[in-house]
């Protein structure tokens, strides 16, 4: 085997090895990227049902509802507000008036979440949380850091 | 006045490393042999000053000085000991400065034991290193000064979240960061190889036993990380593909591939210019991983709350330090010379496919990871990548590599025999395509998912092709009464290898197992209800109040129960910290052969009994149990007479520095 042989080897080495994943990648991507909405997107635009997505935003004061392992609350960017559905245990940062990104889907109005995701330093805003405040005009900056 | 201290040595190894970065290169080029020896006392001393830097914040840490900034934000007199000085590097500025110490440690170590390093190589590495030095010491200055005072100072600090008050979390970041700045001497050394235009068969000896000192440290860091986050966050997973744990996987993906052509390049001296560029892209992937991690660009589980500063600093350090090693490596790698020869069929050949398998899987992976961020600048909404786009793409890309993995250490070095090959592994393929249909028959066909006989399948092969390769090698089958002798005479390293590679097997039955056939039951549980879970049955018997040194709990007790009797009491805990005022969960895991029974207790539910989550996760335990075989493997390795010869000991030294 010439060293131009070893080359080419090297090189149709690489370029299967890239096209095979260039193929995996085509084919996931559609599939498993999750898009992030505020609750006016969801509000104002037509979101299909059933889609796999985030909602981001603070909890609504006095929306948490416990009944067991369910539990039901709203989530709000103040301009308008989303329902929410979970069953399970909620993370420990969880509370009424802080951020929040839940994933799940829409169903029936209502936002059934298989996911909820509260940061572990209060300190800190998801960024989605802030920018869909800042879009709302309910951005507050002495408040968040 | 000691964190002035600590402050004023910060500007006085700065200082030093400008001058060790500039100095020896000169000299290195001019052939002024004073110039180039500025390199190592330079390295000492940059070593001192940071090391009095770095005593001097765990000083204030320890004695509490909330006078200092950092301190009072991140520490708490109630704190216990061992959390006062890993509160050090549990935030921003500490872990930085953890970060620079580390790296001038390494430098140091070099200068210390690299006497018989050819001297151009050696003073032009160290160079290297002290640019790296000067870039972060520059950003902790600028932008991430540890030792600022607070006028007038609190009676008393903010405290540790209390998520990081944990032993595991300890050392997380300590293991994570010696193995990403251990893979700077990789760096270091390829660029000083690009600079002199030489790589050859020395270069790679030098090279191999810190790249798998780091690769050990990083490993470690990895494991730790995410055993705690499987035992702390009590969501059961432990594997989130999170974009920081992403940024910790790149480097180790590029690392264990330079660790293999590393070997080539010893052994063959082929895929010079390859390993170089693998060097380069193991320590980028590094600086990126520093960088997602600092500048929150990217939303995390880990982002520290962020200033847009520091992000655009480390930024501007990752594309020096990435676009000028690249830059230079397009103008000296052509004219690196190759070297030995090899068929497509051969163990090189084998290396390097497994090579071009992780590089692409690193590839898809930081696509992943950085998806969000490319979507966002051009506008294509707000997404998330998660789980689903990273098994999709990069487990299929894994699969082939295991393949080859058990394939080929029977390979020959140069030309090797496909037939000879199979005709000792036919076997071994029978027994994993049995498993696959037990596995298939046990979890009812169809109604687990399809890739788990897949997944046992490739486990098989790769486990027992590995132990049929030492078989081979200690003769067990022809001559099995010389067999201990000669697996005791067998060189480490490749007992190293068989270990390590048996490690990946076993993790891939507890990754099969756990991500297919977790159960998993939420429910309100009143006291003295029983619940059936994996097998085990579980009785909720109460909750008490139980204080803690700097928290309150409530605990509960469970009674496990298998067959009527009962095996074992387990109590998780809901605790509440005093400072911050926060609350945690600590999960109650009783681990066994099968798997873990995992328990995690919620909120009191007014209409009686409390919320409970209930798991049996089976194969966990094989997760850990692969990973130390990995740190064993490579510390094995590690230890190998041949590693030393024209290194002596240097990996281990630095290994052993690290852990003292």
């Amino acid at each position: 085997m010439t060293r131009k042989q070893r080359r080419l080897y090297f090189v149709l080495l690489g370029m299967a090895a890239l096209g095979a994943a260039v193929a995996l990648v085509l084919t996931a991507i559609s599939d498993s990227l999750v898009y992030f909405y505020s609750p006016t997107d969801i509000v104002s635009q037509r979101i299909p049902e059933g889609r796999r997505m985030r909602i981001g935003g603070l909890v609504e004061e006095g929306s948490v509802k416990k009944d067991g392992k369910l539990v039901s609350f709203k989530i709000t960017d103040i301009t308008n507000t989303v329902p929410v559905a979970y069953a399970g245990i909620l993370p420990d940062l969880f509370r009424e008036g802080q951020g929040v990104v839940v994933e799940g889907r829409m169903e029936k109005g209502q936002f059934a979440a298989s996911e909820v995701l509260a940061k572990h330093d209060e300190k800190y805003m998801p960024k989605e949380v802030a920018d869909a405040l800042k879009k709302s005009g309910q951005w507050n900056d002495g408040k968040s850091k | 006045m000691i964190a002035e201290i600590g402050h004023f040595a910060l500007v006085l190894a700065l200082c030093v490393a400008i001058v060790q970065a500039v100095v020896p290169l000169v000299g290195a080029k001019r052939r002024m042999g004073s110039w180039m020896a500025v390199a190592g006392p330079a390295s000492a001393l940059q070593f001192l000053f940071i090391a009095v830097a770095f005593g001097a914040l765990i000083n204030a840490y320890v004695t509490s000085d909330f006078s200092v900034a950092n301190v009072a934000q991140n520490s708490h007199t109630e704190k216990p000991m061992l959390y006062k000085v890993a509160g050090v590097w549990g935030n921003h500025e500490g872990s930085l400065l953890l970060w620079v110490t580390i790296l001038s440690l390494f430098g140091f170590a070099v200068s210390l034991f690299g006497r018989n390093l050819p001297s151009g190589l050696k003073c032009r590495a160290l160079a290297v290193q002290a640019m790296i030095s000067v870039g972060f010491l520059a950003f902790i200055l600028l932008t991430s000064n540890p030792f600022l005072r607070l006028e007038p100072p609190p009676v008393d600090g903010n405290g540790l979240n209390p998520i990081l008050q944990d032993p595991g979390l300890a050392f997380h970041p300590p293991f994570l960061y010696l193995g990403y700045v251990g893979f700077s001497m990789a760096f270091s050394f390829a660029i000083a190889a690009l600079l002199e235009g030489r790589v050859d068969a020395a270069w790679a000896r030098w090279v191999r036993p810190w790249t798998l000192a780091a690769w050990i440290l990083l490993t470690c860091g990895i494991v730790l990380g995410s055993w705690w986050a499987y035992y702390t966050l009590g969501w059961g997973g432990w594997w989130y593909w999170d974009p920081v744990e992403n940024a910790s996987f790149m480097p180790w993906l590029a690392g264990t591939a330079l660790l293999h052509s590393a070997v080539v390049v010893e052994k063959r001296d082929a895929l010079k210019s390859w390993t170089i560029l693998l060097a380069i892209v193991t320590f980028g992937f590094s600086l990126l991983g520093t960088f997602l991690v600092r500048s929150g660009v990217l939303t995390s589980v880990h982002a520290f709350a962020t200033d847009p500063a520091r992000g655009v600093f480390v930024l501007l350090l990752l594309v020096l330090a990435v676009g000028g090693s690249f830059t230079l490596y397009a103008m000296r790698a052509p004219a690196m010379k190759m070297g030995g020869l090899f068929s497509p069929i051969s163990r090189e050949g084998a290396l390097l496919l497994n090579n071009v398998l992780m590089a692409t899987g690193a590839a898809t992976v930081l696509l992943g990871t950085l998806y969000p961020l490319i979507a966002d600048a051009l506008n294509l909404g707000k997404v998330s990548v998660g789980p689903p786009f990273f098994n999709a793409v990069f487990l299929p890309l894994m699969a082939p590599m295991v393949m080859v993995m058990a394939a080929a250490p029977m390979m020959a070095w140069k030309r090797g025999d496909l037939a000879g090959v199979w005709s000792r592994l036919k076997f071994v393929a029978a027994i994993a395509l049995g498993t696959a249909a037990v596995v298939w028959f046990l979890q009812g066909g169809s109604a687990g998912p399809w890739w788990t006989g897949a997944g046992f399948a490739l486990a098989v092969w790769l486990g027992l092709g590995t132990l049929v390769d030492l078989a081979e090698r200690i003769r067990l089958v022809q001559a099995p009464s010389e067999a201990l002798g000669r697996a005791l005479r067998l060189p480490r390293s490749a007992w190293g290898m068989v270990l390590a590679h048996f490690g990946v097997a076993v993790f891939i039955v507890g990754l099969t197992a756990s991500s297919a056939w977790t159960s998993e039951h939420i429910q309100t549980q009143k006291i003295g209800e029983t619940v059936m879970v994996g097998g085990f049955g579980v009785t909720l018997k109460g909750v008490e109040a139980v204080p803690g040194p700097n928290y309150s709990a409530a605990r509960a007790t469970f009674e496990i129960s298998k067959n009527g009797e009962t095996v074992a009491v387990m109590q998780p805990e809901k605790r509440t910290y005093r400072m911050p005022p926060r609350p945690t969960t600590t999960a109650a895991i009783r681990s066994g052969f099968t798997g873990d029974l995992y328990v995690v207790i919620g909120d009191f539910d007014p209409k009686g009994g409390y919320v409970t989550r209930l798991y049996f996760n089976p194969c966990i335990p094989w997760l850990w149990v692969g990973g130390a075989l990995l740190v064993l493997g490579g510390l094995i390795s590690l230890a190998d007479r041949r590693h030393r010869i024209g290194a002596p000991a240097r990996g281990r030294a630095a290994t052993q520095a690290a852990k003292a």
